[in-house]
C-alpha cells in the first residue's frame, strides 16, 4: 500500500495525537495531517470513528484506525522494516512495556485531570503525592527497561518511551499552573534525564508542544466552559 | 523457554481469568492452577502483581505477566504453535484490539451499573446501552468472521475469548435483571456465536453457569454489606 495514502486526523495540543506524530517520523512515514478544530468534529472524523468521535485516527488507504497505542502499534507492524521495532522482541519484555503503557493511561495520566479540577489544598496536595508515589514506580519500570541505555526502548526510543513521554508537555505545564515540581531529580533522577533527552530528540522536538501553549489552550477550554455553564 | 514451569494465579469466577484459562487450553499448555481467595490474598499475589494486587497473573519461568488482555497477548508470542489468537494481518489486529478494549473499558462496566441501579426507568436505561453495544458488537462479529463462525474466523481468536468470556456474567446480568440481553430479533449473528463458542473444546467448563456466579455475586454483596456496617 502507498505511504502517501496515510492521512491522520489530530489536534496539536493532543498527546494521544502527538504520540501517533512520533511514531511517523520515527518510521519515516510520508502522511498528510488533518487538524481538527476543537470543539467541532469533521465528518470524516465522525465517519472514521463512530464509536468515540475522538482523535487521533489513522487512516490508512481508507482503513482507519483508532485509539492512540493501537495506531502505534499498527503502525510499528506495518513499517516493520523502517528503524528498529517499536515494541521489544521479547515477549515478556513486550508485556512489561504494555503493562506501564496502560499504567500510564489508565492510572497515572488521570491523576494529573483531576489535579486541574482540584479546588481545595488538602485535595492538591493528595493528588501531587499519588503523582510522585506513580513517578516513582515508573522510575523502576525505566531502570528494568532500559538496562542502563537511554530509554525504556533501550538505545532507541520505544513504545514506552513514546507512551509516557507524550505526556511531556503536559506535566511541564502542570508544574508551572501548580507550581510543584513533579519530575524531580532528588527522587526520580533516571526519569528527570530521560525526559530531558526525549524532549530534545530530533524526531520529538518539533512535535511536543511548548507548555506556555499547552497553558493557553487550557485556559481558552476552562473559559468556554465557562461561558456555557452560565449563559445555560 | 516455552517448556518452563507455567502458573495462573486466578478465581474461577473472574472473567479475566477465564480469558487466560482459554488461551492456554487453546495452544495446549500445561499449567498450575492456584486457587486465590480474593478476600485473603495471598503473599505470592501481591509480590507479582504489586501495583493491582489482582487476577489474573500468569507466572511464566518465575517471571509474573500482568492485565488480562496483555497476558493472552503474550502466550499468543510465546507460544506460536496454531491456532493464532490475534490475526497475522496488522489492519485485523488493530481492529481486534479496539473491539477487545471496548469491550473491556465502554461494554462491560455497562453490567456494573445494571446491578446498581435504582428503579425501573434508571434500569431500562442501562439495558437499552448494553443493547446498543450489543448491535455494535454485532456489526463487528460480521465484518471479522467474513462468514465464518468465530471473530477469528475458523477458530476461535482474540475477541472470541475476551467477549466470550464474559458471557457467564451476560446470562447472570439477565436472570437477575429479568432481561433479554442477548437478543435474536436484534444481534442474531452475536446470539448464533455465543452458544457456539462456549462449546469450543478450549473454552468449555471453563466459563461458570450463572447459576454459580449469581451466588458468588450474593456472597460478595452480604460480605460487604457486613463490612461497611461495621
Amino acid at each position: 500500500m502507498a505511504t502517501s495514502d496515510v492521512k491522520l486526523l489530530g489536534a496539536w495540543p493532543s498527546p494521544y495525537v502527538n504520540r501517533v506524530q512520533i511514531v511517523l517520523k520515527l518510521k519515516s512515514v510520508d502522511y498528510e495531517y488533518m487538524e481538527q478544530s476543537f470543539p467541532g468534529k469533521s465528518e470524516l472524523l465522525l465517519k472514521s470513528n463512530p464509536v468515540y468521535k475522538k482523535i487521533p485516527v489513522l487512516i490508512h488507504g481508507d482503513k482507519p484506525i483508532c485509539e492512540s497505542l493501537i495506531i502505534v502499534q499498527y503502525i510499528d507492524e506495518v513499517w516493520n522494516k523502517n528503524g528498529p521495532s517499536l515494541l521489544p522482541s521479547d515477549p515478556y519484555d513486550c508485556a512489561m512495556a504494555r503493562f506501564w503503557a496502560a499504567y500510564i493511561d489508565d492510572k497515572w495520566f488521570p491523576i494529573m485531570g483531576e489535579l486541574r479540577k482540584a479546588q481545595e489544598e488538602e485535595a492538591k496536595a493528595t493528588l501531587i503525592k499519588q503523582a510522585a508515589e506513580g513517578l516513582v514506580l515508573l522510575e523502576e519500570a525505566f531502570l528494568k527497561c532500559s538496562k542502563g541505555k537511554d530509554y525504556f526502548g533501550g538505545e532507541s526510543i520505544g513504545y514506552l518511551d513514546i507512551a509516557l513521554g507524550s505526556f511531556l508537555g503536559w506535566i511541564k505545564a502542570g508544574e508551572i499552573m501548580s507550581g510543584v515540581k513533579l519530575l524531580d531529580e532528588t527522587k526520580t533522577p533516571g526519569l528527570v534525564q530521560w525526559a530531558q533527552r526525549f524532549c530534545s530528540n530530533d524526531v520529538v522536538k518539533d512535535v511536543l508542544p511548548e507548555p506556555e501553549k499547552l497553558i493557553e489552550v487550557l485556559k481558552m477550554i476552562q473559559a468556554r466552559l465557562k461561558a456555557a455553564a452560565t449563559s445555560t | 523457554m516455552a517448556t518452563s514451569v507455567v502458573k495462573l494465579l486466578g478465581a474461577q469466577s473472574s472473567p479475566y481469568v477465564n480469558r487466560v484459562q482459554i488461551a492456554l487450553n487453546l495452544k495446549s499448555i500445561d499449567y498450575e492452577f492456584i486457587n486465590e481467595n480474593l478476600a485473603a490474598k495471598s503473599d505470592l499475589l501481591l509480590k507479582s502483581n504489586p501495583i493491582y494486587k489482582k487476577v489474573p497473573v500468569l507466572i511464566h519461568a518465575d517471571k509474573p505477566i500482568c492485565e488480562s488482555l496483555f497476558i493472552v497477548e503474550y502466550i499468543d508470542e510465546v507460544w506460536t504453535n496454531s491456532p493464532s489468537i490475534l490475526p497475522s494481518d496488522p489492519y485485523d489486529r488493530a481492529t481486534a484490539r479496539f473491539w477487545a478494549a471496548y469491550i473491556d473499558i465502554k461494554w462491560f462496566p455497562l453490567f456494573g451499573e445494571l446491578r446498581q441501579v435504582k428503579g425501573e426507568e434508571a434500569k431500562a436505561a442501562v439495558v437499552e446501552k448494553i443493547v446498543e453495544g450489543l448491535v455494535l458488537l454485532e456489526e463487528a462479529f460480521v465484518k471479522c468472521s467474513k462468514g465464518e463462525v468465530y471473530f477469528g474466523g475458523e477458530s476461535i481468536g482474540y475477541v472470541d475469548i475476551i467477549l466470550g468470556s464474559y458471557l457467564g456474567w451476560v446470562k447472570a446480568g439477565e436472570i437477575m435483571a429479568s432481561v433479554k440481553l442477548l437478543d435474536e430479533t436484534k444481534t442474531p449473528g452475536l446470539v448464533g456465536w455465543a452458544e457456539r463458542v462456549l462449546l469450543n473444546d478450549a473454552a468449555k467448563d471453563v466459563v461458570p453457569e450463572p447459576q454459580v456466579l449469581i451466588e458468588v455475586l450474593n456472597k460478595f454483596m452480604m460480605a460487604s454489606a457486613k463490612a461497611s456496617s461495621n
